[in-house]
């Protein structure tokens, strides 16, 4: 195999680490860089001009997850959502009468586990529910585990690293019974399948525009009229006083604007990542021998596939595929650099060499069958010559 | 990932010595084949000097290549020089690791060195060679 003269080939299937910003995107933000400058608490033309922006953006954002206006925070991101909607609930809900009670799931994104690990530190009890073998949180688990000083249950929308969605609806229900606030991750569902606050049942939903064509360091907390709910951060009067700081107005009209047109295409998109995700697993059962799809029996979004190979290491996988120009990961983004194996691919019972073994595919609008068809030539080669190597041979 | 030094992708891509030789005279392993990284070393020796040496690893790029210099270091050497090959040397030979990956050229190291250690516990015993 020579494959190190096959130059040219740049395939992005790396989407739910993040997208680059769509063209219709940056040019809704351009204005706001310069020409159109203001500060939106100012009073004066130049503020009023930002404040415009920012509740355009507002409403479209609250257009796409069924959400009133009223109800959108603007935060940088995902991970402060979630850091707003768990630190927020506990602060406004804890009485020192007795010590609160927080449930969430041991395949949460690492914004929610740590911040909850830091609760513990707080004087907070945490439950991390496990998962079944396809990834999936269990309703009645949640229940099981509810307590009468439970204030708060963060479980995620859909996994980011197996795609697997997860029951809010019903988790929603148990909440609502025990009135207890609940918290949707949602950064990974948002803009990738069909989300509405009401059909999720979210009292708090974090969603984050770079992962669906938004620009980054922008992103939601979608907080439910009476929610209560504290600061976390301390300043000015920003975002009815649940986010201080000057609005960044060019990201918040970039995100505005990316969830316009995912309300616009969701659709189409949806089926053509939906028909490629399913090409790609069917030719890689097809053409690798001992592979494995986790979380392949549950629901999930569209666009995303994780993969075991066993025998071999999903580093070394992935970086022999970037230097073909595939770009896509083992374990999640935000592991990389640590040795440990995916906790979510662990917490589905996987045996640690094999979660070792795995690689994600995120699929996105802009892929085409070409690269899937390139893909799919590509990794059984890979795979064989890495195994090729291995001095485990054949068990598993 | 930062690897700007040619060498890692030249080992890891193209990685010499790659095998498990037949009825060797000494064999060792380093790293846990149940938990991560697991790297297999074979070699023959011929007068005193690694006359062959072959490497299977299961692992990350960095053990990979790291494996694949450690061979190229090894081959043709004395016992003793072998017993004497570094995990920093072996890390020279790729260009340098990035800090959470300098562990990796331990398992080179190692695994050499328990290959002849094997081989002389065998001679030690007077088992006859093949």
């Amino acid at each position: 195999m020579n494959d190190r003269d096959e130059k040219g080939t740049r395939v992005y299937f790396d989407h739910n680490a993040t997208t680059g910003a769509r063209r219709e995107v940056v040019e809704a933000m351009l204005p706001y860089f310069s020409r159109r400058f203001g500060n939106a608490s100012s009073l004066h033309l130049f503020g009023q001009e930002a404040r415009n922006a920012v509740e355009r953006a507002r409403s479209q954002v609250a257009s796409l997850i069924g959400a009133e206006p009223g109800e959108i925070i603007f935060t940088s991101g995902g991970t402060e959502s979630d850091n707003l909607a768990i630190r927020g609930v506990v602060a406004a809900k804890r009485t020192p009468a007795r010590r609160p009670h927080v449930i969430t799931s041991s395949i949460e994104h690492p914004a929610v586990i740590r911040t909850c690990r830091a609760l513990e530190k707080e004087g907070v009890d945490v439950t991390f529910l496990p998962v079944n073998s396809l990834g999936a949180v269990s309703a009645e688990e949640v229940e099981a585990a509810v307590r009468p000083e439970t204030l708060l249950i963060s479980v995620m929308l859909a996994n980011n690293e197996t795609g697997v969605i997860q029951p809010s609806a019903a988790i929603a229900g148990v909440a609502r019974r025990g009135g207890i606030a609940f918290h949707v991750d949602a950064v990974q569902g948002a803009g990738k399948i069909p989300v509405d606050a009401g059909a999720v049942g979210a009292d708090l939903m974090s969603i984050s525009a770079h992962k669906f064509y938004g620009p980054k360091g922008i992103g939601a907390l979608y907080i439910r009229r009476g929610t209560g709910i504290e600061a976390v951060l301390t300043g000015g009067h920003q975002e009815s006083g649940l986010r201080a700081g000057t609005e960044n107005v060019p990201a918040i009209a970039g995100f505005g604007e990316a969830c316009r047109i995912s309300a616009d295409r969701l659709g189409a998109e949806m089926a053509h990542i939906a028909r490629l995700r399913d090409r790609i697993e069917r030719g890689i059962l097809a053409a690798i021998p001992d592979v494995g799809i986790n979380g392949a029996g549950a629901e999930r979004v569209p666009n995303t596939c994780n993969v075991t190979v066993r025998r071999v290491e999903g580093e070394a996988l992935t970086l022999y595929l970037s230097v073909l120009g595939f770009a896509l990961s083992s374990g999640s983004a935000c592991a990389t650099g640590e040795t440990d194996p995916s906790h979510v691919l662990i917490a589905m019972g996987l045996d640690p060499v094999d979660a070792q073994g795995s690689i994600r595919i995120s699929l996105g609008a802009e892929n085409t069958d070409e690269e899937v068809d390139a893909f799919l030539d590509a990794l059984p080669r890979v795979a064989a010559r890495l195994r090729e190597m291995s001095p485990i041979r054949g068990k598993c | 990932m930062e690897f700007v030094d040619g060498r890692f992708f030249d080992h890891f891509m193209d990685p010499r010595n790659v095998g498990r030789i037949e009825d060797p005279d000494g064999t060792g392993a380093a790293g846990d084949p149940s938990c991560g990284d697991w790297l297999l070393v074979t070699i023959r020796v011929e007068r005193g000097k690694i006359g062959e040496i072959r490497f299977l690893c299961r692992g990350c790029s960095s053990a990979i290549a790291t494996s694949s210099a450690m061979t190229e270091l090894a081959a043709g050497k004395s016992l003793e020089e072998a017993l004497a090959i570094t995990a920093s040397e072996i890390e020279g030979a790729v260009g340098g690791l990035p800090e959470e990956k300098k562990h990796c050229s331990l398992l080179g190291e190692e695994a050499l060195k328990n290959a002849v250690a094997d081989y002389l516990a065998r001679r030690e015993k007077g088992r006859p060679g093949p």
